[in-house]
């Protein structure tokens, strides 16, 4: 493991690779108690459809998040209750772009750490077991759908892409769970579950040449071909439809309106028009701008209200959203301060302290060891880490961020998604 | 728990006048500083939408920083030292203020004094507000209002917590607890600029106020600096406690079920933890990890009965209120499972009474507990949490003795907790299709 050290952030990186292309990170954290590991596949709910042995597969909707529910089955024990039984809390996740896999733990680090590594490296499905698992995650789509903050975002992300894989949302719908088979599973665990398309990150008082010579006697697959994944045609700017609404039970219409964020294949450039776009989100209506302070003011917006951008693989969204009566309204006024934004004296302020904010909350993410392994993960899929953000965001000037707000809110790139109250009346 | 000792990290509690108090925890392994103020209040219909009100009116501007915006920009200028309102519940305790999580000076470029700013910046947005005619802002007042209604009506939005909130209403219809935390709608509709203006001088002047501190900094650093921010505090009045009623009795299990355009119904169910609360000091270490046994951690029975066994729900759990001593369960399941989820989620808890708690069930519960206690040290938001809830119960221990006291809970102990459990009201939210 090759130590890096941050002077600027008094923070050392550890760096590896096993022979089999498994890349790890270890940042210590000495002094803190909580122990934290990470361990991901670059596979998340977008990867769907890819090539295999020369032919296109298509997979259904929700099979990465199905296949991280069944990794917590092994034929000789629970992986729950092994892991609980040391005091180590583990957990997983699926994200548009990749499948987490964590613990945290105060004592016995080694032993949650070789657990972890050895139920993810091995499937184990029955047919049995999957149907059981369509019931529970039956119940968890069921309560998505009656959760109108997540109906909102879906919707957007439906009306925005043609054909992009965020259309469908990330645990599948009730028929898309019903097509899966233990066999889909073992073909996904193989194909995306190789070393190669994985990363290790822990952090916490440990060792890293330890975390690294566990990892060479767990994880002992071959490197895998790496597999090429569709994720829709060429999508250009515009939306695919400009408008989605939907009805449910909640007492004040839910909107978000958005747009997309062409892709850019230089990941240090790509990393650097996501944070300039986080500016640009805070600098056209982040809750120190002008426009938040109006529409605060006016009774148009509340505190519900926040903009700024989501990513997602090779692509990504700008989303404003929130809870109002008049939502349109909001979109508008929007648009309206988007199109005709300039760089003053009072933005070029405002611009100086939304990056002193920047790195005051890049500061405060260095006392997370679970941010700190999940934005390595992150950084590592994406080309760019984490301990280089200080420079990037340094070098962002006002005038990037101005363009990016021109661009990204200009209304005929724009979707809105509203949910309506059912009883009543619609959205003005 | 030898390594414990080195890693915990001691509090320091100063009165700094009669119910007012500064608990300080000096550590150097952060590179936030973390700092927040609560206003401790009876939690009553008549009040709960006013408390529930103030912190929001008194971020929208103070003397100095008359709006949102001139607040925006001091944040900023603070590093992104964001102050935020909070609200926590504990028993019938309502308590109210503030948190901000700021830069920590040794990192910053120009070597700028930033804890002291931030201090004075929190002491004056709470005790030196924007005023009109001595009043609280009376547009201010009503935008803020208008916000409080949208919350406490969204509540709805949330199928889980809706329901929990409807259990509450009908198991404690006498009781105190019923008040959802933010109040009704329609007591935050009648609030006046003049009545909120009454009301916060009362809150200043009247109530238990507890201020936290978790950072670097050295005690006569911080200390000189609260001195000074709150100096205006109003002195020589009274700030009486404040108490939660303890009831341990119910009758017959009552049973409650409502409609709603939903596609997943919503069991929420109330328990009363019984005579075990009677105790001169109830064994809340026995009650921790009875709970984490029962429902409340992934290894738990309803988790791997009413979950993984049976596959009806994707989210069961339980939790326990010490101060009001009452347990509430909760799972999302399908319309047509109701009475195999419920059947199972009681014959879980006559399990536990028939002491069925295998050594691997009450050892991997103590484990949870035990890690979640340690981690405790790595985080001020957790360490505020635990110390006000401490306070709020009258003790003083630390993390470090809760989790001594866990190890020495023995499965009798958990027994005789879960004998002592009563169910009360079991609450039903379903689609307006099911029928039960």
């Amino acid at each position: 493991m090759k130590p890096r050290f941050y002077q600027k952030l008094d923070e050392t990186l550890f760096e590896g690779e096993l022979d089999n292309g498994l890349k790890i990170f270890v940042i210590p954290k000495k002094g803190f108690s909580m122990k934290y590991a990470f361990f991901a596949a670059r596979y998340g709910g977008c990867d769907r459809r890819f090539k295999l042995g020369g032919r296109w597969v298509d997979t259904p909707a929700g099979i990465a998040h199905f296949l991280e529910h069944k990794m917590f089955d092994m034929p000789d024990y629970n992986a729950f209750s092994v892991m609980t039984a040391r005091g180590a809390w583990p957990n997983a996740f699926t994200a548009y772009g990749m499948t987490g896999y964590l613990f945290s733990c105060t004592d016995a680090f080694d032993e949650c750490l070789r657990t972890m590594l050895d139920y993810v490296s091995t499937p184990y499905f029955t047919e049995e077991s999957v149907q059981k698992e369509q019931g529970i995650i039956g119940q968890e789509i069921r309560m998505n759908e009656n959760n109108p903050n997540r109906v909102v975002i879906q919707n957007l992300f439906k009306a925005l892409f043609k054909s992009h894989p965020a259309r469908e949302s990330i645990i599948g719908t009730m028929e898309s769970i019903s097509r899966i088979t233990a066999q889909t599973l073992y073909d996904c665990h193989r194909i995306f579950y190789s070393p190669s398309n994985m990363v290790l990150c822990c952090s916490g008082d440990i060792d890293p040449d330890r975390v690294a010579a566990i990892a060479q006697q767990e994880v002992a697959a071959p490197a895998g071909e790496a597999p090429e994944r569709d994720y829709g045609q060429e999508e250009g700017p515009l939306p695919d439809r400009v408008r989605i609404e939907a009805s449910m039970e909640v007492a004040q219409p839910l909107f978000a309106c958005g747009s997309k964020v062409s892709f850019l294949e230089d990941p240090r450039e790509w990393t650097k028009l996501l944070f300039a776009a986080g500016l640009g989100c805070e600098l056209l209506a982040g809750e120190a701008s002008s426009l938040y302070a109006d529409m605060y003011s006016s009774g148009l917006i509340n505190k519900t209200f926040g903009i700024g951008t989501m990513s997602l693989p090779r692509s990504a969204v700008a989303i404003a959203n929130g809870r109002c009566a008049e939502p349109m309204r909001v979109v508008e006024r929007l648009s309206e301060a988007a199109e005709r934004f300039e760089i003053g004296p009072e933005e070029e302020a405002l611009f100086i302290r939304l990056k002193k904010t920047a790195i005051g909350n890049f500061l405060a993410g260095l006392d997370s060891v679970e941010n700190l392994c999940h934005t390595h993960a992150e950084g590592y899929f994406n080309g760019c880490l984490p301990f280089e953000y200080l420079d990037i965001i340094n070098e962002i000037k006002a005038e990037d961020a101005a363009a990016f707000i021109r661009s990204a809110f200009a209304l005929p790139k724009l979707s809105v998604s509203i949910v309506n109250p059912l009883s009543g009346r619609p959205a003005v | 728990m030898a390594d414990m000792a080195a890693t915990n990290e001691a509090i320091k509690r100063c009165r700094l006048a009669p119910g007012v108090n500064l608990s300080l925890i000096r550590t150097g392994k952060f590179k936030t500083g973390y700092f927040s103020a609560f206003f401790l209040r009876e939690l009553n219909e008549a009040e709960a939408a006013q408390n529930a009100l103030i912190t929001s009116v008194l971020l929208r501007g103070s003397r100095t920083l008359p709006d949102m915006k001139a607040i925006a920009a001091r944040e900023g200028e603070l590093y992104g030292a964001k102050i935020n309102p909070v609200i926590r519940q504990l028993g019938e305790v309502q308590a109210f203020g503030l948190t901000v999580s700021f830069a920590d000076d040794r990192f910053l470029p120009g070597g700028e004094r930033l804890l002291e700013e931030v201090i004075a910046f929190a002491g004056e947005l709470l005790l030196d507000p924007a005023t009109r005619g001595g009043l609280l802002n009376s547009d201010y007042v009503a935008s803020e209002k208008a916000n409080l209604c949208d919350r406490i009506n969204s509540l709805v939005n949330n199928k889980g917590a809706y329901a929990q909130e409807r259990m509450k209403r009908h198991m404690f219809k006498n009781e105190k607890y019923s008040v959802y935390l933010l109040g009704s709608a329609e007591s935050a509709e009648r609030i006046t600029a003049q009545g909120l203006t009454r009301h916060y001088k009362r809150v200043l002047a009247e109530s238990r106020l507890e201020l936290f501190y978790c950072g670097s900094a050295e005690e006569e650093r911080i200390s000189a600096a609260v001195r000074k921010a709150f100096r205006t505090l109003p002195h020589g009045t009274e700030r009486p406690d404040v108490a939660t009623e303890l009831i341990t009795e119910c009758g017959e299990p009552k049973y409650v079920s409502e409609t709603m355009s939903v596609t997943q119904g919503n069991l929420a169910l109330g328990f009363r933890l019984g005579e075990v609360m009677r105790d001169k000091l109830p064994d809340y270490a026995a009650l921790a990890v009875f709970n984490a046994i029962y429902g409340g951690s992934i290894n738990s029975k309803l988790f791997l009965n009413v979950r993984e066994r049976l596959s009806l729900c994707y989210d069961v759990h339980s939790g326990i209120d010490r101060q009001k001593g009452v347990m509430t369960v909760s799972a999302g399941i399908d319309f047509s499972k109701y009475g195999q989820a419920l059947e199972t989620i009681l014959d879980m808890l006559e399990l536990c009474r028939k002491g069925d708690i295998s050594d691997e069930e009450l050892n991997t519960a103590k484990k949870v507990i035990l890690t979640d206690l340690k981690s405790a040290s790595d985080s001020a938001v957790y360490l505020d949490a635990f110390w006000l809830r401490q306070t709020v119960s009258g003790l003083d221990y630390g993390p470090e003795v809760f989790a001594a006291l866990v190890e020495e809970v023995t499965k009798e102990k958990v027994v005789r907790v879960a004998r002592s459990v009563r169910l009360d009201t079991v609450y039903f939210l379903k689609g307006e299709e099911a029928g039960v």
